[in-house]
């Protein structure tokens, strides 16, 4: 029995125990005891790891293990992380555990609901531990179906509509996904789905000629960038957040984002690394755009969760952007913000929900002096969005310095025009976020029903509190999780850096 | 008279033909009903007269007779259906019957 | 030297301290904790300048070296070995810098017991205080330009808590608000200016002098001008320089002592400091690009200073004193042209005199603000005509701010003396022009500072109000009052002796000048004389103006230049024209049509996708008629064409 495994045999046995379980208690103790076991396991795993890293284990990926699935297709069972799946696997237990509590009151059907809620964050876990494409795609897939029933029964508002939207949206992505996935697996001679045997050529795996691998980049890359909210395939995420449910919300924007980020780096990049070479500018424009535009827009919303949705568009931007400058630094800022995007954006989702709850409305125009009656949630709020406006001391920062320090390594003019472009994000940033802040929480509540609400409850504040923790802790202390992220991309950059000289020969901005 | 096998033919195209036109025409469920009972009997003829005529076997009697037994227990199946039906919309008006269609 | 650490992370804790258990605390806890922990800053920070000066010393080339007390790497880049390191060097500027931000910062803690008793949030606005003292305190002894940014962003983010510290009020949200934009906006230049630095000298720290380093910014050499343009425009909106001066003003809606602390002493010159701090590189490399930093600073100087003459709330009038006060030690800073200092070199005098107005001004702009705080903690009211012969009711506060005015107005024996007299020198040497506008604007500055004093404690006094509200002081606000003014004159007598020849060795800038050597500070005669002229004339013509209880003259100035003085009150509509910019132009012009691009154009895409499947298949299936009827005669009809086709073919 593997390690990683439990990753997602816990979700199952959770599962099984909320099939069982009966009554709103019992549900939640199965909840409560199955995310604690994860977080738990996510903490060891990461400390083991850099112990191991730190004990001269050199291995691209540790604690392998595999069995064979479907003898025809090769496909296989195969499991193994890195730095980079260990932050990820951290990061998704940490908001699956917060989720827990955020969703505590929720009604009605609790139980259904955590059933789908877990079903989710096991394909979460299986994406991340997984290195065999196929399993990659079948996790991806289980993670996108059960956001439609949580969206469409749990929702608010246009729920039906944002729903399908998204689930459509997305489904058309994995459909080019598939597409990629496969053209991947017959051109690199059709032996293995091992996604290590095909990067490095072992295995019965043959280099995949140029000329395929241009056609595979776009639709493996599009395919996850629809899940990363790459322009323009981001009008699914506006919509999505704005009628799921608080927790969904959290671990959609918090966690199933990032396997956009991640998989754009882990199948697109890394198998392909002519190809990105070759044509990584198409996809740096649209990612530049994506992050001054979604900034943008955000300044012009009066919805909170449509801000915070146009936000994590720009932030979210920054990630692919990160990925696609291609120097070890950048990347890790990229796979540093998708933790800190991760951690903070579930903050503000998480305490958008709650205010919602209280007062019924997500419109920042009707709102007014929160802050003075729930202080609590006021001054999290506030913390989430210095947090989000890349505040030292709080994770964004670290994030989006390793980003353009890195970006502007690229020492040509187009990617020096859009480095500065995207860094004008920071500013745009802070307008939306402190003219938000200000509409909503400053000045005296004057509606009359705001003035009897109460501040935050216990488990709320725990969800809060233990995200606020985990911001901090990496604002603070950037360079261990730096380290143990950089350790695994600077191989991988290193050898598409290394692949030849085809760099971008058809794009005409350089 | 030298009964040729044209006779049979005729009348059997003539049921054919009848029971067609009756298909497509009628309204009642009964009498679509009743038209595709021509249609099984103008095939019916056929069997029996081409076996008669080519003198092969008794192949085409049991056809006929299969052909019967099936077309009865059709029937009924179909007269029950069509209770139910009318039932329900009190008519048997075949146009009427389209709500399972999307 | 480690124990300078605590320099920082004492107010840090305090800060953690009091704002996550901050409610639980009473008020006077609360102060306790905060005004305990700055006072260990004060005490370590002033150990820590005497053991720099005195035990540790100048070096073997008889300079005054950084020291380097700790220094590690706290974010690390994998490319080109850039790393984001955080650490404490100490060197002149720093030293001073932590005495004038600990002084100060001690000051207002004192005096915020008094200022902010009853306050609801009392606890907060400790912390937030600690906050600010620890960023500033992290962003002065900076290792590296990085570590700089980072505090300077912390820096922005207090000074953004305590302008709206008052968050009731609809005023105070604005101005923070406006206050954190426009600096973030400028900190964006010095973003991509780090990075241009970065990239191109393979280093962020603040070290000029080993050979690898010199060698590296040779290599850079074309670049840098460019970089440290865009650094010091990152400056110009930290010190609230023309155009980017907007918000500074405004943030005078926060508690008066921290206008005193952020807004008057430490945050606001962070710009110059900035300057000062990669003054190496701008007098090597940039040389040319220095007269920016001049005619920028000569502008703000002038604009503020007119402005400043028409404002009638008295803290917009200090506020805007302080923007042209800065403004002086930016052009210092621009006239001096080379490091070597000694008798011979006037080309080095700015640098020294940069820090030297920044160190008195801090001193007495602070008591400035601070008696500014009582006055209006005495009549409720920041405006002009609520105030008037204050002097019977305050007499304490009334002397320690005609002290800080006699200071600001450059009379001799008074720290301002001193220190704005080797500016103007410094301006002389490199352009008699700028030093002939330099003492002009010297000269407006003493007519406005007399003329807010003489609003405040002479002129008409607003009988009812006063009598409504019976103004008084109180001891704990007046204590801070009477140290700063004590600064302000003794340091004013002993620097001006120094001026004269007097304590060889020990003026201000033996201690701090462009290259650390011991400069002897000596009077230009005819500089100093012509400055005090200018400055009495001022202060006399003031005095015609506005002492009396009627001010005829005044009021007819008002009546012959009335668009003057209307333009000048409304400080020449430069927020008008930003305003414009971000509302009409960027608000209404870019992120509307963006938005309504996505919602309709993007969005409208997809939406018109689904639509179009969705018709489409409408279409079809009405060929689903469910009419058996019509099903078999297609059926037919297909058999006949399929039966007929093969007959054919």
């Amino acid at each position: 029995m593997n390690f990683l495994s439990l990753f997602v045999l816990i979700p199952l046995l959770m599962l099984l125990g909320l099939w069982l379980a009966k009554g709103v208690k019992a549900v939640r103790g199965v909840m409560v005891v199955g995310s604690s076991l994860l977080l738990v396991l996510a903490v060891y795993l990461t400390v083991d790891f850099i112990a191991q890293r730190a004990g001269g284990n050199t291995a691209e990926m540790l604690y392998q293990a595999s069995f064979t699935w479907f003898e025809p297709l090769n496909i296989s069972y195969r499991v193994g992380v890195d730095g980079i799946s260990v932050s990820m696997l951290l990061l998704s237990a940490v908001i699956v555990f917060t989720g827990t509590f955020v969703s505590w009151k929720l009604s009605p059907n609790l139980k259904d609901y955590f059933l789908w809620f877990t079903l989710l964050s096991m394909g979460v876990f299986g994406f991340f531990i997984s290195i065999d494409m196929f399993m990659m795609f079948m996790f991806y897939e289980i993670a996108l179906i059960p956001m439609y029933l949580l969206i469409g029964v749990w929702g608010t508002g246009h729920k039906e509509y944002s729903a399908m939207k998204l689930t459509l949206m997305l489904m058309g992505g994995s459909a080019f996904l598939m597409l990629g996935i496969f053209g991947i697996f017959y051109d690199a001679g059709g032996n293995t789905m091992n996604i290590l045997d095909i990067a490095n050529h072992t295995g019965g795996a043959s280099p995949i000629e140029f000329g395929r691998q241009c056609i595979w980049f776009p639709l493996t890359f599009v395919g996850f960038g629809v899940l990363g909210a790459l322009f323009p395939f981001h009008t699914w995420s506006p919509d999505g957040h704005a009628s799921a449910p608080t927790a969904v919300s959290m671990l959609h924007a918090g966690v199933l984002m990032k396997l956009g980020g991640y998989g754009c780096f882990r199948i697109a990049i890394f198998l392909l690394p002519e190809a990105a070479n070759e044509l990584n500018w198409i996809f740096l424009i649209l990612t530049g755009i994506s992050v001054v535009y979604g900034a943008m827009s955000a300044c012009v919303q009066t919805d909170l969760k449509y801000i915070n949705a146009y936000s994590s568009v720009s932030h979210c931007g920054l990630v692919l952007f990160g990925i696609l400058m291609l120097t070890t630094t950048s990347t890790t800022g990229a796979v540093l913000q998708m933790l800190s995007h991760g951690l903070m954006t579930a903050l503000f989702f998480a305490l958008i929900g709650m205010i919602y709850g209280r007062t019924h409305t997500r419109d920042v125009t009707l709102m007014k002096g929160l802050m003075q009656i729930m202080p609590f949630l006021g001054v999290c709020f506030v913390l989430a969005g210095l947090a989000n406006l890349g505040l030292p001391g709080l994770s964004g920062f670290v994030a989006e310095m390793s980003i353009f320090v890195g970006s502007f390594q690229n020492a040509d003019t187009f990617h020096r025009v859009l480095t500065i472009m995207s860094t004008c994000s920071i500013v745009v940033a802070a307008v939306y976020i402190l003219r938000m802040v200000g509409r909503m929480l400053y000045g005296v509540c004057t509606d009359e029903h705001h003035l009897h609400l109460t501040d935050a409850t216990w488990e709320e504040r725990l969800a809060v509190i233990c995200l606020i923790v985990c911001i901090a802790g990496i604002g603070c202390f950037p360079s261990w999780i730096s380290n143990l992220i950089s350790d695994s991309v600077a191989p991988i950059i290193e050898s598409v850096k290394q692949v030849g000289p085809i760099v971008s020969s058809c794009n005409p901005f350089m | 008279m030298n009964i040729t096998i044209d006779y049979f033919l005729i009348l059997s195209a003539f049921m054919l033909g009848a029971g067609m036109y009756g298909f497509f025409t009628r309204r009642n469920t009964l009498a679509i009903l009743i038209s595709i009972e021509l249609i099984l009997n103008a095939a019916d003829i056929n069997f029996a007269a081409f076996n008669r005529l080519c003198q092969t076997g008794i192949e085409g009697y049991v056809f006929t007779l299969f052909s019967i037994a099936i077309s009865a227990a059709e029937t009924a199946i179909a007269i029950a259906v069509m209770i139910n039906i009318y039932r329900m919309l009190k008519n048997n008006y075949v146009d009427e019957l389209d709500t399972l269609k999307w | 030297m480690t124990y300078t650490l605590f320099i920082i992370l004492l107010p840090l804790i305090s800060f953690l301290v009091l704002g996550i258990a901050g409610k639980w605390f009473s008020h006077k806890t609360a102060g306790w904790i905060g005004t305990l922990a700055l006072a260990g800053v004060t005490a370590l920070s002033y150990y820590a300048a005497y053991e720099y000066f005195f035990v540790i010393g100048r070096g073997a080339d008889g300079a005054f070296a950084p020291l380097e007390v700790m220094n590690f790497c706290w974010l690390p880049f994998f490319d080109q070995g850039l790393h984001f390191d955080m650490g404490i060097m100490l060197d002149p500027i720093s030293v001073m810098m932590l005495i004038v931000i600990s002084t100060v910062s001690f000051m207002v803690h004192i005096y915020s017991f008094g200022y902010m008793k009853g306050e609801k949030g009392f606890q907060r606005y400790f912390a937030f205080l600690s906050l600010f003292t620890m960023s500033m305190l992290g962003l002065v002894v900076a290792t590296n330009i990085f570590q700089m940014y980072l505090f300077w962003e912390l820096v922005g983010v207090s000074s953004y808590l305590l302008i709206g510290f008052y968050y009731t009020s609809p005023a105070a949200i604005a101005a923070s608000k406006k206050a954190f934009i426009v600096t973030r906006f400028a900190d964006l230049f010095f973003l991509i200016g780090i990075l241009i630095y970065g990239f191109y000298t393979g280093s962020f720290a603040f070290v000029f002098d080993t050979p690898e380093h010199i060698a590296n910014y040779a290599q850079a050499g074309f670049i840098l001008p460019l970089a440290l343009t865009l650094m010091f425009i990152g400056g110009a909106g930290k010190s609230a320089m023309f155009p980017l001066h907007i918000w500074l003003p405004d943030a005078m809606e926060g508690p008066t002592p921290v206008s005193a602390l952020i807004h008057a002493a430490t945050m606001v010159v962070a710009g110059v400091f900035q300057v000062a701090r990669l003054f190496p590189l701008w007098v090597t490399y940039a040389q040319d690009w220095m007269p920016i930093i001049v005619w920028v600073g000569v502008f703000t100087a002038f604009y503020a200073a007119a402005v400043a003459c028409a404002q009638t709330d008295i803290k917009r009038v200090l506020a805007f004193s302080t923007i042209s006060q800065i403004a002086f030690m930016m052009v210092a800073l621009g006239v001096c042209t080379e490091m070597q200092t000694g008798h011979e070199h006037v080309g080095s005098v700015g640098y020294m005199a940069s820090m030297f107005h920044l160190f008195t001004h801090a001193m007495f702009k602070a008591c400035l603000f601070l008696g500014a705080g009582c006055i209006i903690h005495a009549v409720h009211s920041n405006e002009m005509n609520a105030m008037g012969g204050l002097r019977k009711y305050m007499p304490l506060t009334h002397i320690t701010f005609l002290i800080s005015c006699l200071a600001i107005s450059g009379i001799p024996f008074f720290s301002g003396f001193s220190s704005k007299d080797e500016i103007i020198t410094a301006c002389m040497a490199y352009s008699p022009a700028v030093g002939y506008i330099m003492t002009g604007i010297a000269a407006m500055t003493a007519f406005y500072m007399f003329r807010l004093y003489y609003g405040i404690f002479w002129g008409t006094e607003n009988k009812e109000l006063h009598a409504a509200h019976h103004p008084h002081e109180t001891k704990v606000m007046t204590w801070p009052l009477i140290i700063l003014s004590l600064i302000t004159v003794g340091v004013g007598i002993y620097t001006t002796l120094a001026g004269f020849g007097m304590f060889e060795g020990y003026s201000f800038g033996s201690f701090i000048s462009a290259d650390g050597q011991d400069y002897r500070i000596h009077f230009d005669t005819s500089v100093a004389l012509t400055s005090t002229i200018v400055a009495i004339v001022a202060i006399g013509v003031a005095t015609w103006i506005f002492k009396g209880e009627r001010q005829p003259i005044a009021d007819k100035l008002y009546a012959t230049f009335p668009r003057l003085h209307r333009w000048a009150h409304k400080r020449f509509y430069m927020d008008e024209v930003w305003q414009f910019v971000t509302h009409r132009i960027i608000f209404a012009c870019v992120s509307k049509p963006i938005a309504w691009f996505d919602r309709h154009v993007v969005d409208g895409f997809f939406n018109f996708l689904a639509w179009g499947t969705h018709a489409t298949s409408n279409g079809i299936k009405t060929l689903q008629s469910g009419r058996v009827q019509q099903y078999a005669l297609v059926y037919l009809i297909g058999t006949i064409v399929l039966i007929l086709m093969l007959l054919i073919f």
